[in-house]
């Protein structure tokens, strides 16, 4: 038995280690005093907040991480909201097309949104020409872009966990003389708390580090992401500009653990629930 | 109050136009808010959805777009129309995800497709109109004796507009891109020096402005009948007459002795020898981009391997995540391990960290010179640059990224497996190893199968994975096409953007193929893990 512990700690020692190197070497960088790549190694020689300084003068680094995180919270609440509705819809009606509707949205979501990038491309500049607030480099456009290439995932995925709350609940409130939307608010949606948080959390993670559709729909200089921001920062000359990287991937960070701590309270929960099924 | 009791029933599926007889007359119209408030919000909401639409409309309207007019008053009718009927109650909540549906998935799919089947790319991105007057443009030459005139160079809606005078014969002209406008001499006011110092609806850019945007300038060509006006420096422009020049006759272009002659089929101009012009116009091409995959050995060869190697990688890093967030998992789950939440939070960190960035990092830590991989192995291996190592990174990098989350999940899922399943199998006789093998990895693997699934048709096409670490390469000297860690998805992402000329129509042809096989896998896929059986519910 004792022999078992140590080799369980072993595992646990070994893979943590593994998870842990990539992270320290970025630590590293974002603290080497001379911010290149050649000269970084595991354990930072000196520390120092030059290259943090540099990339906040030298770049438009917190524009690109205010333009991040609004674009990232709206997609999460607006696709929340959306695909709760469509999954109240397919959880508690039936009606004519709903197998099909099920179907088509399983089917539909297979298709990768970024190749589409020319007509989607096509959609923005005829929306640009009349409603620039919606068009090319405008927050609210790739919102409806992003929430639009996710509804149909989140739609299955927070279906089937209103599926599991016994349907009884919410017909009592109807047998009471209460509407569906009544019903919908005061039942489903709070008993559905750790789905709805992790499904925001994906949403949120993947908005985050959603790279491409961001680099040709937000190329002005105040639209940018932190996605597009950082890719430019190092596509270029890569050694000398690697620390202020660093940086900005540490601080990329934040928001995400931030999310994750927030909705944490439901995420083991809601983690489970959302791929164990019945 | 709203009733739609057999709506929301299993037992009694209502179907619209269905509905059973109402038995109490005295109450008002099935689908209709009695209370005040019930009626006021629904009032708001219809407010709402015509507002929208009238905001929508109006620059529609003021730009004169029939067709965008229509589909803004077709979309606000549908809305207005279910939101308000009470017959549908289920299509109320499905109108939000139907329009971006329709909008951001079914609309560029259907392009996709109809760009399929032409041959929309490089220098066949217009009609053949476009294609003419670029030919001739393009060919334009000064001629001695041609026309010269007195440029300024001003801005109109911010696009760059020469202001041109012609001083011989007295004539002031606005030309841009699209052609040459006569300006009235009552418009324009005249500088010293014979220019035009200032013209109605246009603003004259400044010296400085005018060198700022030199490159712009010089590229402006404003095309009139036989050829094109040109700048030449920032105060003079010339007419020149062009080289090539198309015979509506013989359908065909002239220039130097030489007819190329218009080809419908290929939508470009081909000399005898086989010579084309760099400028086409996009035609039809029928399947030949859908069948060219298959049947181009070239092509099919490349595709081939690419799908070999693209299966490999999914079905490995699904695999491989699995195995180490298991392994882990099992690892922490005994009732006398100790700091498990520590070693959860710091196993966790990776899943926490923007993947995109990370991913470059790794990038950077195969470097062959200063990559932290050759520091801490005391090697010089250049990782990236040969197929198998190259191969081996990508999986490395995805591995990490990977694995925390399937660790998450199995974790949730061991502690919820019974442990009297355990007991039973104990009481049974079977070892650890048997207890292992044959009750606790089948339920968990039955847990973990949805993840496993949607992970699996996610890395089908990771695109990110592949590309911000190797861009597909390394390529191999004789077919720069394709590389060797290459999926589908970059693959046919080069071909539509890349730089050796887009084929964006054989691209759309491709990612018609990516999308078939990751649709089927998921069907496929769903149908087992039970998730249709919920459709059914």
């Amino acid at each position: 038995m004792r022999g078992g512990l140590a080799l369980r700690h072993l595992t646990a020692l070994l893979v943590t280690l593994f998870a842990l190197l990539p992270i320290l070497f970025v630590v590293s960088a974002a603290l080497n005093p001379l911010g290149t790549l050649s000269s970084t190694t595991l354990i930072p020689a000196g520390a120092g907040t030059g290259n943090a300084r540099r990339l906040f003068t030298t770049t438009s680094f917190w524009t690109w991480y205010g333009n991040s995180i609004t674009i990232s919270a709206l997609t999460a609440l607006t696709s929340v909201t959306v695909s709760a509705l469509s999954a109240y819809a397919f959880s508690r009606f039936r009606f004519r097309g709903r197998r099909t509707g099920l179907v088509a949205l399983l089917v539909i979501q297979a298709f990768p949104q970024f190749l589409a990038i020319v007509p989607l491309y096509v959609i923005f500049s005829t929306v640009s020409d009349h409603w620039p607030a919606f068009g090319l480099n405008s927050v609210w456009g790739v919102v409806l872009l992003y929430v639009g290439g996710q509804v149909g995932v989140n739609t299955w995925l927070i279906k089937s966990f209103f599926d599991s709350i016994p349907r009884e609940l919410d017909e009592a409130m109807l047998i009471d003389g209460a509407s569906h939307h009544q019903a919908f608010l005061r039942v489903i949606l709070p008993l559905s708390a750790p789905i709805l948080a992790i499904s925001a959390l994906l949403v949120f993670i993947a908005t985050i580090n959603e790279f491409l559709i961001a680099s040709v729909f937000l190329t002005g200089d105040d639209s940018r992401t932190l996605a597009v921001g950082l890719y430019g920062l190092i596509a270029g000359e890569r050694n000398s500009t690697f620390g202020m990287f660093a940086v900005g991937t540490l601080l990329t960070a934040i928001p995400t653990v931030a999310v994750f701590q927030f909705l944490q309270r439901y995420i083991v929960h809601g983690l489970t629930a959302g791929s164990v099924k019945g | 109050m709203t009733r739609h009791l057999t709506a929301g029933r299993e037992t009694a599926p209502s179907r619209p136009g269905h509905e059973p007889p109402r038995k109490d007359p005295g109450r008002p119209r099935r689908g209709w808010p009695t209370s005040v408030s019930g009626v006021l919000a629904r009032l708001l909401v219809a407010g709402l959805l015509g507002g929208i639409g009238i905001l929508a409309a109006s620059p529609l309207a003021a730009a004169r777009s029939w067709t965008g007019l229509a589909v803004v008053a077709v979309a606000t009718a549908a809305a207005l129309f279910v939101y308000l009927s009470p017959r549908r109650p289920a299509a109320k909540y499905l109108i939000p995800t139907t329009f971006l549906i329709l909008a951001f998935q079914i609309f560029p799919v259907v392009y996709t497709m109809s760009l399929a089947v032409t041959n929309f790319g490089d220098g066949h991105l217009g009609g053949k109109q476009d294609a003419i007057t670029a030919i001739e443009t393009a060919s334009v030459q000064r001629t001695p004796g041609s026309a010269e005139f007195r440029l300024t160079v001003a801005e109109r809606d911010g696009e760059l507009v020469f202001l041109l005078a012609d001083p011989a014969r007295g004539l002031l002209y606005a030309g841009d891109g699209t052609g040459l406008r006569k300006l009235a001499p009552s418009d324009v006011t005249l500088g010293p020096d014979g220019r035009v110092a200032a013209a109605e609806g246009h603003e004259v850019l400044t010296v400085a402005q005018a060198a700022a945007r030199t490159g712009e300038i010089t590229e402006l060509t404003v095309p009139v009948p036989g050829g094109a006006i040109r700048s030449q420096g920032l105060s003079r422009a010339y007419q020149g007459t062009a080289a090539l020049r198309y015979e509506k006759s013989c359908d065909c272009v002239e220039g130097d002795g030489v007819v190329y002659r218009a080809d419908p089929e290929q939508g470009r101009f081909t000399a005898a020898d086989g010579t084309a012009l760099p400028q086409g116009w996009k035609v039809t091409v029928g399947t030949d981009n859908l069948t060219s995959a298959l049947t181009d050995p070239r092509v099919r060869g490349d595709v081939l391997g690419v799908f070999g190697w693209n299966v490999f990688f999914a079905v490995g890093v699904v695999v491989l995540t699995a195995a180490l967030g298991i392994a882990v998992a099992l690892a922490l789950h005994h009732p006398a391990m100790r700091a498990v939440r520590l070693y959860r939070t710091l196993i966790i960190l990776p899943y926490a960290m923007p993947a995109f960035a990370m991913l470059l990092v790794w990038r950077d830590m195969f470097n062959t010179d200063f990559g932290l991989i050759n520091w801490l192995l005391d090697t010089r291996v250049d990782w990236l640059g040969t197929p198998s190592t190259a191969r081996a990174s990508v999986l490395l990098a995805q591995l990490w990224l990977g694995f925390p989350y399937m660790f998450l999940v199995a974790t949730g899922a061991l502690q919820a497996i019974p442990s009297d399943v355990q007991e039973a199998a104990q009481v049974d006789g079977a070892g650890p190893w048997q207890r292992f093998r044959h009750v606790t990895l089948p339920l968990l693997l039955l847990s973990l199968a949805p993840l496993l699934v949607s992970s699996l048709a996610f890395n089908f096409n990771n695109f990110n994975g592949i590309f911000l670490i190797t861009s597909g390469g390394p390529f191999p000297a004789d077919d720069p096409a394709v590389g060797a860690t290459d999926l589908l998805i970059t693959y046919t992402y080069r071909m539509a953007f890349g730089q050796q000329g887009a084929q964006y129509g054989l691209a759309a042809a491709m990612s018609i193929y990516v999308y078939l096989i990751v649709a089927v896998l998921s069907i496929v896929s769903f149908r087992r893990t039970r998730a249709f059986k919920e459709v059914d519910r």
